[in-house]
């Protein structure tokens, strides 16, 4: 594998990041895995795609899918605590819903191109050179991320949000109501989501109506693959984990493209990788009772 | 302290599994009163109590908690008042958070739930002081995850995490029934401790005839979601684990039975 395709891996994984960051927080966080995800990211690239075509400034852009994102979590949460739906459904309803109004808000077309329209991605191009510049973007982009959440998570909102997803007997008990915690939980999650697709519109340059698909997949592969290598304690070195799985991701891809592997395959690819790392518990305690059991025991 | 008048509580209403499980249940808890509740399996000590935990709601009748009707209003509301102790050691505390992460959310019960410090100079120094009280040695690991702990530490935590903000009522649901003898009389020796320590309104549930006994200022029997006898005072004290039987038998013309109903 070439350097500049390992850079490119790295630079995909990093943007990608804000995205896992999102599904960390529903996953993780609130212990639920949200499936608005695949639509919340095309909600923020369609958003975004709309206002920078039309002569917007693309950090407002960025803002505003973070704005529709969240009101997309909104739905999803208040669809399971007001109307009993399960989360999983309630997020699969938002999902699909979602594709109507991301085709309106593109007014119909399933492509916007923003090819020489300005970009988060160019803020460094008269400094740095072209490749370093997006780089350097992509890396303080997270950073920035990153740090607001851990000092968010640490604060008495936070603590309340990370209790929900543990034990929500014991929030309730604590004269927390759980039920706020669950939408603003999956509001930020999906804001961050959505905040994620308008970057990504802006980095590749085009805003499409099935960029979403999978997205979710990718999002708990970041997070567990962070997770098991890089560990999850203490809560800074969490969130850097899954900053870190999103790259290792992007490397596993671009490794296999290397290898002679169809695109189209990409998905499979992600989803059995997620199917083996959500294994990897129940397989190593088969394995130990089967150790057990083998030596005259 | 707290005032429960003509309570009922019945499930699966409509079907052939109907039940009354709290059946017309009138109580008064002074402030500092200390009531320990047996009864049958089944017999509506926990539902009578998650009414006024607010986890059910009530069918009909009225719980007053100091003066503040308190029937219909959310169990995160009246929480505000009411520290609880559940029997499941693993509900009272969030498993993937610190000790320190898990008392700061206790503590916080009444204040504004904002972008402030989770824990704030000061806090931890107090945390560390509450928990040398406990005797297990938590408070020299306050960073570590309450998922580590045993669950007689557990509830010693929980029960530091009911009433570091002094709660109006302390709600205890069997929460010694799952841990070992010894430990069990240790988290019982702690409770009381602390009940008499802050004079809280208690009102526990147990298994445990000589707990029921022993502990606390009042022992109500219930049967069939009726209370079906209150012990105070002077009879009380005299009364012995095989009196308590035999006048369970005379009341309600059964046996005194739960699947680990313990009489030593």
């Amino acid at each position: 594998m070439s350097v500049a395709a390992l850079l490119g891996a790295l630079e995909l994984g990093l943007v990608y990041a804000v995205m896992a960051l999102g599904v960390f927080i529903s996953f993780r966080t609130l212990n639920t895995p949200d499936l608005t995800v695949d639509g919340s990211f095309v909600l923020g690239a369609a958003v975004a795609a709309v206002l920078i075509s039309g002569g917007g400034n693309p950090y407002l852009a960025i803002l505003a899918a973070f704005a529709a994102g969240f009101l997309a979590g909104c739905v999803t949460a208040l669809l399971n605590t007001k109307l009993g739906i399960q989360p999983l459904l309630a997020g699969i309803l938002v999902m699909l819903a979602l594709y109507s109004v991301n085709l309106r808000i593109m007014d119909g077309k399933a492509n916007i191109p923003l090819i020489d329209k300005p970009s988060l991605y160019h803020l460094f191009s008269s400094l740095l050179p072209e490749g370093i510049d997006s780089l350097a973007c992509a890396f303080l982009v997270i950073v920035l991320i990153v740090f607001l959440l851990y000092l968010f998570l640490q604060t008495r909102l936070g603590f309340a949000l990370r209790a929900t997803g543990d034990n929500e007997t014991m929030v309730r008990a604590s004269g927390i109501d759980s039920n706020k915690m669950k939408l603003l939980g999956l509001a930020l999650s999906n804001g961050l989501v959505a905040a994620a697709g308008s970057m990504i519109a802006q980095y590749q340059s085009y805003a499409d109506v099935g960029m979403g698909l999978g997205m979710v997949v990718i999002g708990l592969a970041s997070v567990i693959i962070g997770e098991v290598v890089f560990g999850a304690r203490p809560l800074w070195r969490r969130l850097a984990a899954v900053v870190l799985g999103s790259v290792l991701y992007r490397i596993v891809i671009a490794i296999a493209l290397d290898l002679g592997m169809p695109a189209t395959d990409l998905k499979l690819i992600s989803a059995v990788i997620v199917t083996v790392a959500l294994s990897a518990g129940s397989v190593r305690k088969m394995l130990a009772r089967q150790a057990q059991r083998l030596p005259g025991k | 302290m707290i005032t429960i008048e003509h309570l009922s509580k019945r499930f699966h209403v409509g079907t052939a599994d109907e039940k009354v499980a709290v059946d017309d249940v009138s109580l008064h808890l002074e402030q500092g009163e200390f009531v320990t509740v047996i009864g049958s399996n089944g017999a509506g000590k926990s539902t009578l109590l998650n009414c006024i935990a607010g986890v059910y709601e009530a069918d009909t009748g009225r719980i007053i908690l100091d003066g503040t009707d308190i029937t219909a209003m959310p169990e995160y509301r009246r929480s505000r008042w009411i520290g609880r102790v559940f029997q499941d050691p693993h509900m009272g505390t969030a498993y993937d958070m610190t000790i320190e992460e898990n008392l700061a959310i206790a503590y916080s019960k009444n204040k504004p739930l904002n972008l402030a410090r989770g824990i704030r100079r000061g806090e931890r120094e107090f945390f560390r002081e509450r928990l040398a009280v406990l005797g297990l040695g938590l408070e020299d690991r306050l960073q570590d995850k309450v998922g580590q702990l045993s669950g007689g530490q557990r509830q010693a935590l929980t029960l530091l995490m009911a009433t570091i903000v002094r709660p109006k009522l302390l709600l205890l649901d069997e929460h010694t029934a799952s841990l070992d003898p010894v430990t069990a009389d240790k988290v019982l020796q702690l409770t009381t401790e602390m009940v008499a320590e802050s004079k809280l309104t208690t009102f526990m549930v147990t298994h445990n005839l000589q707990d029921a006994l022993t502990a606390g200022t009042r022992t109500i029997m219930m049967d069939k979601g009726r209370i079906i006898l209150e012990l105070a005072g002077p009879e009380r004290e005299g009364m012995s684990v095989e009196e308590l039987i035999a006048l369970f038998a005379a009341k309600s013309g059964t046996q005194l039975r739960t699947d680990r109903m313990l009489l030593q």
